[in-house]
């Protein structure tokens, strides 16, 4: 599930098709501001510690003051007082190694935690990336090798995964190697816009892509647009779900939405839009 | 002064208040740092006058001089380099541009050349200089094309940065240096959840920040409560209207349409630069 526009719903969605599906294990790979367990209540059965990059540490003791290690950071990180700036530091060891006082070591730093999980929908994995770290594709390959080898153990050949906004590295560990990438998208400028950039992503890492319009009435004209672009590119749109208020008290309840209101039109388009996907897939 | 605005949740608002907060107050620099899906740029049209691209340096490996030592693969941190007896394998989608290869290298047979990740895109609009860059697609870092856009800072304006979603390294990269952060969530379960981690990165950077509340009257009151408690100002509510959700569909900024929210905006910033 990606969306490019952050907000489209692909959480809320995720949710739905976790509740409606059997035998999946689910991956939450929004690892920066995760919300699925919101809805899906996990009960952590094993956490693991999750180290990103180093940071490069200055041996007072030992250092000189030359400041080569300053002259040679790319990244800004060592100031004029030779204080390294941990969220400027990438941790590459260009200052390890041009200290002539080996003064400087690299250090390991623990940025997040992965953590498996029981649900009632099936076994998830997921994580928490510290806030303000890097490197959070890392920590993305570590939620999908963890999803991946729960799925081998329960034999389940369905893993559904909740990727970030956006179009650049955790979204790209987020895909890489997927069978079907479904994108959430509204029905308004942004959303379009970002509707085509994430279908030039899934096609450079030749993925097949599915639409799903949400909010599709709160512009009509846009979700024509949107349907027709489709069409003409030969892009599957498995869905459209309307605006409703529903979705919102939903998630204060703390439920899905397919639970929550399960005569509600949203549900209803929701559980068509997952019939449609395992069609589709079942096709692939 | 530099204004940046982040959310930790998408979706909740950040460039429409950008957008029309620029709006509101002319004479502005409005800085669209989110790289990956700039959408500034669709609510203001401008005419682009200036497009530059954006590169980063990676090694270049002369195989004429390489004698397959393996240093350079085991200096780099990112695992961008893998040497076997015949060749050298780079990734460069791994590189992070450090330069280090190139100085452990003993025979000398790593320069660097150009990798063009993006591009910078200039405009001036309605008395709003609009820098925005984009990230090309199929490009996993953010960062070089933000540090960038930034490079566009001219100190002696009012700048508004409009941040990625999120809470990792190209948020930290778009607020870091602000004088002041504009926190724009919505009164859910997902918003409260991911203004708490924007605070905490905030407190961390040691940036002033308040909160806007956008669809206000949606979801419940947790979020208020929750400010009020840990003394966290609330600077704007704006209210959920299917006028305002309409308007951002069309690409309008709602201050075009709705201009009593100038004032209101204006008196933001004056309340803002007070700070």
């Amino acid at each position: 599930m990606l969306s490019g526009k952050g907000g489209t719903g692909k959480t809320t969605i995720t949710a739905s098709f976790a509740e409606l599906a059997h035998d999946i294990v689910i991956a939450d790979c929004d690892v920066d501001a995760p919300d699925l367990h919101m809805l899906l209540h996990p009960e952590i059965m094993k956490t693991q510690e999750f180290k990103g990059p180093k940071l490069a540490v200055i041996d007072r003791t030992k250092c000189i003051e030359c400041g080569l290690c300053q002259n040679s950071c790319r990244f800004g990180a060592i100031n004029a007082n030779l204080k390294i700036d941990p969220f400027s530091c990438e941790g590459c060891g260009v200052c390890v190694i041009v200290c002539p006082e080996e003064a400087i070591t690299l250090q390991e730093r623990i940025s997040g935690y992965a953590f498996i999980s029981k649900t009632k929908y099936g076994t998830m994995s997921h994580a928490r990336l510290n806030p303000g770290e890097a490197n959070s594709g890392k920590l993305v390959t570590l939620v999908r090798q963890n999803a991946r080898q729960i799925a081998e153990k329960e034999i389940c050949n369905l893993i559904l995964i909740d990727g970030p906004p956006g179009i650049g590295c955790p979204v790209i560990a987020s895909v890489t190697g997927v069978d079907a990438g479904l994108i959430v998208t509204e029905a308004t400028m942004s959303g379009i816009h970002d509707l085509h950039r994430a279908l030039q992503l899934l096609n450079h890492f030749k993925i097949s892509p599915l639409v799903c319009i949400n909010k599709y009435d709160i512009n009509r004209e846009n979700t024509e647009k949107i349907v027709s672009f489709c069409e003409n590119n030969k892009v599957y749109v498995v869905g459209r779900i309307p605006f409703d208020p529903i979705v919102t008290e939903a998630m204060v309840a703390g439920k899905t939405v397919v639970k929550h209101s399960p005569e509600n039109v949203v549900s209803q388009e929701i559980e068509n839009t997952w019939k449609r996907v395992l069609s589709a897939l079942n096709k692939e | 002064m530099i204004i940046s605005i982040a959310s930790g949740k998408g979706g909740t608002g950040k460039t429409s208040v950008a957008v029309n907060m620029a709006l509101s107050f002319k004479d502005v620099q409005l800085l669209d740092c989110d790289v990956e899906e700039p959408n500034a740029y669709l609510l203001l049209q401008p005419k682009i006058d200036e497009t530059k691209p954006v590169y980063i340096s990676i090694p270049l490996v002369d195989e004429e001089l390489c004698d397959h030592c393996g240093r350079c693969s085991e200096f780099c941190e990112f695992n961008a380099l893998f040497v076997t007896p015949e060749k050298v394998l780079f990734f460069p989608e791994l590189c992070h541009s450090c330069g280090g290869c190139m100085i452990v290298c003993p025979k000398n047979a790593i320069t660097e050349k150009n990798l063009e990740i993006g591009l910078i895109k200039k405009g001036v609009v309605e008395g709003i200089e609009l820098v925005y860059g984009e990230l090309n697609v199929g490009e996993p870092m953010a960062v070089p094309v933000i540090k960038e856009v930034k490079k566009q800072i001219k100190s002696n304006k009012t700048v508004i940065i409009d941040s990625p979603p999120g809470a990792s390294c190209p948020v930290i990269e778009s607020v870091l240096g602000s004088d002041y952060c504009i926190l724009v969530s919505e009164p859910t379960p997902f918003g409260l959840h991911d203004l708490k981690i924007m605070i905490q990165v905030l407190g961390e950077l040691n940036i002033p920040f308040g909160v806007i509340i956008n669809r206000a009257g949606i979801g419940d009151r947790k979020i208020y409560d929750f400010c009020e408690e840990k003394g966290v100002r609330i600077i704007l509510e704006i209210p959920f209207q299917r006028k305002i959700a309409e308007l951002y569909s069309s690409g309008i900024p709602f201050v075009v349409e709705m201009p009593e929210w100038k004032r209101k905006f204006q008196l933001l910033m004056e309340d803002i630069k007070g700070v």
